[in-house]
This record gives structure tokens, sequence and C-alpha cells, in this order.
């Protein structure tokens, strides 16, 4: 195992996925404020991202597959980022604060 | 057989680490930091990081994309919203939310386990027939071809959520 070809093999990418998907995890778990999630979820698609890339590169008889829905996740993450900000901003002029346990008028 | 440090791959391979490092430390920023800016700084690093990979998977155009979108634009919005809405995060730990750290570390490495462990484990095909070779102009090709109708579906998303945005952001505007 050589440190210096590791950017050959499909298992450094794999395993890179996996720790940027985990961390996302944990963020989203931890964090107390509605931007720390959406921070969270980014890094969670951007995860899922490079798996699909390190399987598009190593695996694929078509190479533009794996570009294509990379692509595709980039717009959805611009999407959802948008639609998240507004409605964080909504909530902040309803409830005067972001943190996610302030927003619980429905619990009984 | 190891490359000698200073050849074309000894130093590709170098700088490879570095984008690796420059990844991780990104994203532990972006998660483990409690003010938001330098949270969202920390993540606008991890994507530089990523943009980095993506040039080591032989996608350049990818690589510039990344960049663009995530760093140019995702990041500033994900500031923008900051600046609007002040939030800050509690510095002391209570009693719940410690509960909550060991709860998401937990689960956290559970996730990195199983997935690094499937991902080890299985043998991938790796030597496929490969019909082109995912240059820009074949990326063109098939988007207009083979992936037009999910081209014009994330269109439409993306004009419905701009338009979302605007409605759900300026309610209650005129009330006050």
């Amino acid at each position: 195992m050589n440190l210096l070809l590791l950017s050959n093999s499909l298992n450094t990418y794999l395993v890179l996925g996996a720790m940027l998907f985990a961390l996302g995890i944990f963020g989203m778990i931890q964090r107390q404020t509605f931007i720390g999630m959406l921070i969270s979820a980014e890094l969670i698609l951007s995860g899922a991202s490079v798996n699909f890339m390190a399987f598009n590169r190593f695996t694929s008889p078509d190479q533009t597959a794996g570009q294509v829905f990379t692509l595709f996740i980039m717009a959805i993450a611009a999407a959802e980022a948008a639609i998240v900000l507004s409605i964080i901003i909504a909530v902040y002029r309803n409830f005067k604060s972001i943190k996610t346990e302030d927003v619980k008028d429905l619990k009984g | 057989m190891s490359p000698s440090l200073l050849s074309i791959e000894g130093l590709s391979g170098i700088i490879f680490l570095i984008t690796v490092f420059i990844t991780m430390t990104g994203g532990l920023i972006a998660v483990l930091e409690r003010n938001l800016i330098r949270s969202v700084s920390g993540l606008a690093l991890c994507f530089i990081g990523v943009a980095g990979l993506y040039y080591y998977l032989n996608s350049p155009f990818m690589a510039a994309m990344q960049i663009l979108i995530y760093v140019g634009a995702v990041c500033v919005v994900i500031v923008f919203a900051v600046m609007l809405a002040e939030p800050e995060e509690m510095k002391r730990l209570s009693q719940s939310s410690i509960t909550l750290w060991f709860s998401a570390i937990l689960s956290g490495l559970l996730f990195f386990a199983s997935l690094t462990g499937l991902a080890l484990k299985t043998k991938w095909n790796l030597s496929p027939m490969i019909i082109n070779k995912g240059t820009v102009e074949d990326l063109g090709q098939s988007l207009m071809t083979r992936y037009s109708m999910s081209f014009e579906l994330i269109s439409v998303v993306l004009l419905v959520s701009i338009i979302g945005a605007l409605v759900l952001a300026r309610k209650g505007r005129n009330s006050q």
C-alpha cells in the first residue's frame, strides 16, 4: 500500500465519500440551528457526489453518466438551499429565532 | 513499486494527499465549529477539496462547476441567510446536548464503518469497456440526447424552487 498511489484506486474515493457522508450525519444530529443542519445536508450531498464520480471513473463504460448525475445533484442542492433559506427567513420572522428547539408550536 | 518523491507520479500523489487533507479539514470545521460564519467557511474549504478530487477523477469540467456552483453560489447564499437571521449557537453544553453528542458520534461512526466495510469488501469490476472518454464534448452530447428529458425536468425544478423561495420569503412582509 503506497500513499503516493492512492489517487488511482477506487477504494480511496469510496472511503472519502463515506467520511463526508458520516460527517454530515453527525452534524445533522448534533447541530442546534437550521443553518447548521443545512450545512450538514450539503456535506451529505457532496459525499454522495464523490461516490458517483468515483464509480463513473473506475467502473462505468459510459464515462458521462456519473458526471451528468453529479450535475443534477448540484442543481438539486442549489434548489434545496434556496428553498431552505427562504423557509429559515420565514421562520425567523415568526419566531424571532432559528434554533430547532424553539419551533415547537405543534408539540402538545 | 513506489514512485520516487520527485517524479511526476510522486508529485501528483503529494498534491492528492493535500487535497484529501483540505477536504477533511474543511468538513470537520464545517461540522464542529459553533460560529456559523466560520462553519460556512469550512464548508467552502471542503468544497474546494472536493473539486480537487473531481480533478483527479478525470473531469476538470465538474471541478469548475463545483467551485462555481457550491463555493460561488450556495456558500454565499448561506452567508446571506446567516446575516439576515443572526443566529447564535449555545456555547455551553447542557445535559441533553451531551447525550445528543454521543448519539451523533455513535450514528456517524456506525454509518462510516458500515459504508467503508461495504466498499472495501465488495469486488468491483474495475475494467469496463469504455465507450467514450467523458470529455466536455461527450458530456454535452449525452445531455442533449440520452438525458434530455431529465435535463428539462431539472430546469423545471429550478424554476419552481426559485418561485417558491420568492413566495416563501416575501410572505408576511406586507402585513408588518
